[in-house]
């Protein structure tokens, strides 16, 4: 076999990995620029009614809306890639303004339900692989089958009826009070409103990541457990904490890792149901309200967002992947035996 | 009758049983076994696939998988009763007193550490020595065990090496914390027939210098008459024949050992030498009343068929589970 040097199957891997991102970005580019030509016409939803149709035509042509389909979707493309996504319908600003100030709220949503997702499931799944048949094992198992099975927006007016609304211990809806860090990064972290504010729609959108980690990392244990070299393991006299934490949950980590980035993407994207349901104010609302009105430019930025968040976690995961598991990386043992 | 040992054992296996229960009752898959290893001395077990080969050696180092359990009997260490210790005492004495060789060298180690960390990990985990002294220790092992230039290979991954080249670095973590007693649980079966030979030399040597006793688990015929001092012979979880390895191999006693000697194709042997047992052995559900050979036994008696026959001492330590062998009977 030829061996290269260790660099460059690690950069070929990163190289493969970002043409096929670009080409992703490209195909999901080409739906947002499909929303633009065929939902609405872009000149009825920029003029007013008094607009004649010379007018009209005379601004067809400006915007370049006449233009071949090719130059049309390459002009597009290159002002995505610049950021720039036109003027919203609604609001008439900025598309990137818009979504760059509603962002921070977005992210630290998806991020504390993320962690918390990862960190319960991760324990609960260990907990319950481990302790096999005992109730605490048994009742947890029953308990994400609910998790599972219940729909999201379901499970937030519970919670809200639950801490809200009876309890009133948390807020039911928004963000709190924030704070700017830097110029534009609002901050909810940082105040105890809006610490409070965040707990409910993050256990909302993190409950049903939590259950499949938690479940999958229970179904990997339980194989791991089964192997070979867990039993040598034991054979060696390796005591149980060495065991089940050192070398079998490494193993069941690293499926677990893929799934969990993956699914931060998917917690992003479904961040728009908690986020009408709580009425947090983040993309995930200002692509639901941009539907109800049509507008194409919010539309089609929020799609390429969810897009390149979705590319870059996949590009991360690999990576990640690659940096736990020693097989993948073909190195300078490789050729010798 | 066999001289009576001037010391204990090292190993004492005393009328062991292992069961499993099932919905559809309780399953026995090993029955009464008892046998001794002495110091320094290597055992060979052997039995067709099933006939609890594998299952002796984890109810003696304590891994028997729940629901699997050992039901009476009694297994002694060097004096000491070790089938009933607490699970940490026993936790401790796995690796430090009890060694075990797995079948499959390419899954028996975690790919996600290198070697020198399963090998430090496993040291530091039984004596109380620094972290460069283990580090000493594991390339000295790995130098022992025939790993070319050790003291480089030791941050590889399991991946990293060939299969023979792997069941050496096995060899090595078993025998990491210098144990009295290593089960080898065929340890060659999955390797390269090229490099089996190697593999039990270097065991048995390395064995043979620290005075360890050897459990061998194998198919191979061959490696047992080479190897072994003594071997045991299992049937449907039951002790069959046992006794020093030459003279079982070239007269056995038992029917069911001469029948599995005679299915060993030799370089020398033709086909027609060649016999083979008609019939397979029993499930553990279906074992027939009496000897459980009966139903494929070349010689069988009428009391076979409803009398278990115990093991009978024979001349030059030999034990064989037969009732020809009853001497009372014979006598009468
Ligand atoms: N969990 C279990 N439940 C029921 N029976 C079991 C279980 N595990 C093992 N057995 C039975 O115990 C018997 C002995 O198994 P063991 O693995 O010791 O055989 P072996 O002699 O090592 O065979 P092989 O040569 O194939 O390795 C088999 O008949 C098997 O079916
Ligand atoms: S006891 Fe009877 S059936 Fe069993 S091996 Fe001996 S002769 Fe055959
Ligand atoms: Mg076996």
């Amino acid at each position: 076999m030829l061996t290269w040097g260790p660099g460059f199957t690690m950069i070929a891997f990163i190289l493969r990995r970002i043409v096929q991102s670009v080409m992703v970005m490209l195909t999901v580019a080409l739906v947002a620029f499909a929303l633009f030509r065929f939902v609405g016409d872009p000149i009825a939803s920029m003029v007013g009614q008094e607009t004649t149709l010379a007018e009209r035509a005379e601004l067809r042509e400006v915007l370049g809306l006449n233009d071949p389909f090719a130059i049309q979707f390459g002009r597009f493309v290159a002002r995505a890639a610049t950021g720039d996504f036109g003027i919203s319908y609604r609001l008439q600003q900025p598309v990137m303004e818009l979504i760059l100030s509603r962002l921070p709220a977005t992210l630290e949503l998806a991020l504390v339900s993320g962690v918390l997702a990862f960190v319960f499931g991760v324990g609960f799944g260990v907990y319950t692989a481990l302790r096999r048949g005992n109730w605490i094992s048994g009742s947890v198992m029953t308990a994400s089958l609910i998790g599972v099975s219940l729909p999201t927006f379901l499970i937030g007016v519970l919670l809200i009826w639950v801490f809200a609304v009876e309890l009133q211990w948390l807020p039911s809806f928004g963000r709190g009070e924030t704070v700017y860090i830097g110029d534009w990064w609002r901050t909810g972290l940082l105040t105890e409103s809006g610490r409070a504010s965040l707990i409910l729609p993050a256990i909302t959108l993190g409950l049903y990541q939590m259950t499949l980690i938690m479940r999958l990392v229970r179904a990997e244990m339980l194989e791991v457990l089964r192997t070979d070299y867990i039993k040598f393991a034991r054979a060696r006299g390796l005591s149980n904490r060495a065991v089940n934490f050192g070398h079998a949950l490494k193993n069941t980590l690293v499926p677990v890792i893929t799934i969990t980035g993956l699914q931060m993407g998917s917690i992003i994207a479904f961040s728009i149901i908690t986020e009408t349901v709580f009425q947090w104010p983040g993309v995930g609302a200002l692509f639901i309200r941009s539907v109800q009105f049509v507008d194409v430019p919010v539309m089609a930025a929020y799609l390429m967002l969810i897009a390149l968040v979705f590319v870059i976690i996949n590009l991360i995961v690999d990576l990640l992947y690659y940096a736990v598991d020693p097989r993948l990386r073909v190195d300078r043992a490789n050729a010798r035996h | 009758m066999p001289a009576l040992a001037d010391k204990a054992p090292l190993l004492s296996v005393r009328d062991l049983v292992v069961e499993f229960p099932t919905r559809r009752g309780v399953l026995r898959a090993l029955d009464k076994v008892s046998f001794d290893i002495a110091e320094g001395e290597v055992l060979g077990m052997v039995g067709e696939s099933g006939a609890g080969k594998s299952l002796t050696g984890a109810a003696i180092i304590g891994l028997l998988e729940p629901p699997g359990r050992i039901a009476s009997g009694e297994v002694w260490l060097r004096g000491e009763r070790i089938d009933n210790l607490p699970r940490e005492r026993m936790r401790r004495l796995r690796g430090r007193r009890i060694g075990m060789v797995f079948q499959d060298p390419l899954t028996s180690l975690n790919p996600l550490y290198t070697v020198a960390r399963q090998l430090i990990e496993t040291i530091r985990t039984h004596m109380d020595v620094s972290d460069t002294e283990a580090r000493n220790r594991a390339v000295g092992l790995l130098d022992r065990v025939g790993i070319p230039a050790a003291a480089r290979r030791i941050d590889d991954y399991p991946h990293h090496f060939s299969g023979g080249m792997r069941q050496r670095v096995v060899i090595a973590l078993a025998l990491a914390a210098e144990p009295e007693l290593v089960i080898a649980d065929e340890p060659t079966t999955a390797l390269d027939v090229s490099v089996q030979a190697q593999i039990i030399d270097v065991l048995k040597e390395i064995c043979a210098e620290r005075g360890a006793s050897v459990m061998l688990i194998t198919h191979d015929m061959g490696v047992i008459a080479e190897t072994a001092d003594r071997v045991a012979v299992l049937y449907a979880g039951r002790l069959a024949e046992i006794g020093p390895v030459r003279d079982v191999i070239q007269r056995a006693e038992h029917p069911y050992t001469a029948g599995l000697m005679g299915s060993i194709p030799t370089l020398t042997q033709t086909a027609e030498r060649l016999t083979q047992i008609p019939g397979s052995m029993p499930r553990l559900d279906a074992i027939p009343k009496g000897c459980a050979f009966n139903p494929r036994c070349p010689r069988v008696l009428e009391r076979c068929r409803i009398e278990r026959p115990e093991l009978i001492a024979r001349e030059g330590g030999r034990q064989v589970a037969c009732w020809l062998y009853d001497r009372e009977a014979q006598d009468a």
